[in-house]
């Protein structure tokens, strides 16, 4: 059993956390408090002025070394950090960046899933809706939150909430941190699919605005169900992807041990899809990740958020909606040759048929007017 | 059932890589041989085998394939359906040449340079060769029963039917245009993969693009049924598929979000008789109707008649 630390409290990765790749992290902090210790014992004595340069030299080298380490990390790495344990999550967040949150709970047909957290909250002066994934910090609460794996009454419950927003004019704030939906026999009883299928249609047409974030994990048609807003960002060591690496390895290689290939060939860190032009921008966590400085990382959250919202405001109103389509519309890859601006002279059943309107396609991407 | 007495007469696209055996005499999916780097999907129903019989699925019974393929590959005896090739079911199901097809060039690129056992443009092109198709998608406008319509359907022979940039894009133009014309929509989807893992986010991102499209046609009045054939799962069922004013589905097709195998995996508890499929999603309220093959186009023609005036 992981023992109960608190993130917020800015406690050091308790050591069953370590990452393979954090070791000169974590070695170095072993010796700067080693230094540290000599320091107080030497209080006063000869050696003290030095030890103090010590400590700011390897201070400052171990800041450089976070950043040196973290810059590179590989795909599958960065799957790794986006899972640490001590990451901070949606009630985190919560926490040290939102005032007066007041919880929504039950989506009025099935129950109220932990796994996703909705409700009112205040973001500075702007009254907004949170909604946001949950995976819980110990084990009881990752337990009562499926790690973070919403069954269809949790998208449910935030559709219900988001809607309530909308019609109020809440800008809505939606955190992504889930490997996926849940995969059960009850879910997909309750319509996994179906549900997770109308929250991105009805998140399509809500006349808020939205402004998604990937905290964490980005696992698939559970992180989408909540993630179509009108800015949408990663912090800078979150993933999201299609799949997850051990599915994708799973399928491909039949062995989830090439996860770290997997995560490789999905293209699926924040750095991707900001080239890939699906999301806005990344959001840059403090040195050595999200999980060694959760107050780091919520001021940076805090800073897209707000930053977001003042930018969608300057949309006017009635294009909102017609930008939020856009921002999906045009995401595809594919070659087009001939431009569809004809349907091909031997295309079936163009002769064939004479007693309808003939119906020139729109050209490669152009918006139909609707 | 006027235009369905033969239903390969109509078969347009000759499978050039098929091969037909001996005793097959028309090309259609049930004749492709799976490709060897393929992962079946768990509980799939296997592809109509090759030669002059085969054997059922559902009852076992030793068949004659030419009288399976006449019966629209349904089990004469059992009324198991075996999947169908998209060409085929557009015979099927609309009148006869009145199919027209859109955006037929659309062809995918590799955003992601994705290369597992083989680079994905090879996998695409041997795809290509062996089904004859450019992608997994067909969209187009056509007539069911004199009723205009416009009119999509993937094909799960093709890379399972899964949908990348290319399914979503024609998707998504087949429906706004028949927001812009005015016209009903019918989107028959047969998709074992979901959202293409080899375009990664691309895939995803057209399940969003998909949706939206149809949000902004049922405000606009439209009326969208979807067919569910067997299997429909992961994104496509979590998109496009189940958004239809009116949902049929075929007999005991598989249908859901997450695939049986990784629910066993994560439950670990043997799965209900019947789980995921179609009888399962009516009885939880998920689709309207149960609908054999044989009596899709007609389902399709009453239903299209309430709302076409």
């Amino acid at each position: 059993m992981p023992p109960a630390t608190n993130p917020n409290t800015n406690t050091k990765p308790a050591n069953q956390y370590r990452l393979p790749f954090e070791a000169p992290i974590f070695e170095m902090e072993a010796r700067l408090l080693e230094l540290e210790a000599r320091q107080a014992q030497a209080k006063g004595a000869d050696g003290a002025a030095g030890l103090t340069d010590q400590i700011k030299t390897v201070r400052r080298e171990l800041v450089g070394l976070k950043r040196a380490i973290f810059a590179n990390l590989s795909p599958w790495e960065t799957v790794q950090v986006s899972r640490h344990q001590l990451r901070p999550q949606s009630r985190d967040y919560l926490e040290l960046i939102f005032d007066q949150f007041l919880e929504l709970h039950g989506d009025r047909a099935v129950g109220d899933d932990p796994a996703i957290v909705t409700g009112f909250a205040h973001l500075g002066e702007q009254k907004v809706m949170f909604v946001g994934h949950q995976k819980g910090r110990d084990l009881a609460e990752r337990t009562a939150c499926n790690f973070g794996c919403a069954h269809p009454e949790g998208y449910r419950k935030a559709l219900r909430a988001m809607k309530l927003a909308a019609r109020h004019r809440l800008p809505i704030i939606c955190l992504i941190d889930t490997p996926g939906a849940y995969p059960g026999i009850q879910a997909e009883e309750r319509g996994q699919a179906a549900i997770i299928a109308e929250n991105l249609m009805a998140m399509s047409q809500l006349q808020t605005p939205i402004v998604c974030v990937v905290i964490g994990e980005g696992g698939s048609g559970g992180a989408l169900g909540i993630g179509i807003g009108d800015r949408v960002g990663m912090l800078e060591h979150s993933y999201y992807s299609v799949i997850s690496p051990e599915g994708c390895a799973t399928i491909l290689w039949k062995t989830a041990d090439r996860k770290d290939r997997a995560a490789e060939a999905l293209k699926m860190t924040a750095k991707d899809l900001l080239r890939f032009g699906i999301i806005d921008e990344i959001i840059e966590e403090p040195p050595g990740g999200a999980h060694r400085d959760p107050r780091g990382a919520a001021v940076a959250l805090k800073g897209f958020l707000s930053r977001s919202l003042r930018k969608i405001a300057e949309i006017p109103a009635d294009q909102l909606l017609e930008h939020r389509y856009q921002k999906f519309r045009r995401i595809g890859a594919f070659f087009e040759d001939p431009p569809a601006e004809c349907v091909p002279p031997d295309s079936p059943g163009t002769e064939a048929r004479a007693d309808s309107d003939p119906v020139t396609p729109p050209a490669n991407g152009a918006p139909s007017p609707s | 059932m006027e235009q369905l007495s033969s239903p390969h007469a109509d078969v347009r696209t000759p499978d050039p890589a098929a091969g037909p055996p001996a005793g097959a005499t028309l090309p259609m999916a049930a004749n492709r041989s799976a490709p060897t780097d393929h992962v079946p999907l768990p509980h799939a129903s296997k592809k109509v085998p090759e030669g002059v019989w085969m054997r059922c699925d559902g009852c076992s019974a030793t068949l004659f394939r030419k009288e399976v393929e006449r019966n629209r590959n349904v089990c004469p005896q059992c009324d198991h359906h075996f999947t169908r090739a998209a060409r085929d079911r557009i015979a099927d199901l609309l009148d006869p040449d009145t199919f027209e097809e859109w955006y037929a060039d659309l062809r995918p690129a590799d955003p992601l340079s994705f290369n597992d056992r083989r680079p994905y443009p090879d996998r695409v092109a041997a795809e290509q060769q062996r089904t004859g198709l450019n992608e997994a998608a067909l969209v187009g406008q056509g007539f069911i029963k004199g009723i205009r319509l416009v009119f999509g359907i993937t094909d799960s022979g093709f890379i399972m039917g899964s949908m990348g940039s290319v399914v979503g894009e024609k998707l998504t133009r087949a429906i706004e245009e028949a927001t812009r014309l005015r016209l009903p929509l019918v989107i028959v989807s047969g998709s074992g993969g979901g959202a293409r893992m080899h375009e990664g986010i691309f895939s995803l991102m057209q399940m969003a693009k998909t949706s939206a499209a149809l949000a902004r046609y049922h405000a606009a009045g439209g009326f969208f049924i979807s067919v569910l054939t067997h299997p429909t799962m992961g994104g496509v069922a979590a998109s496009f598929a189940s958004l239809g004013d009116v949902i049929l589905a075929e007999p005991r097709a598989l249908i859901g979000f997450a695939g049986p195998k990784v629910i066993q995996q994560t439950v670990r508890v043997k799965l209900p008789e019947g789980f995921q499929r179609s009888e399962f999603l009516l009885e939880h309220g998920f689709i309207d109707r149960i609908v054999h093959r044989k009596d899709l186009r007609s389902t399709l023609a009453q239903l299209l008649n309430y709302v076409t005036p």
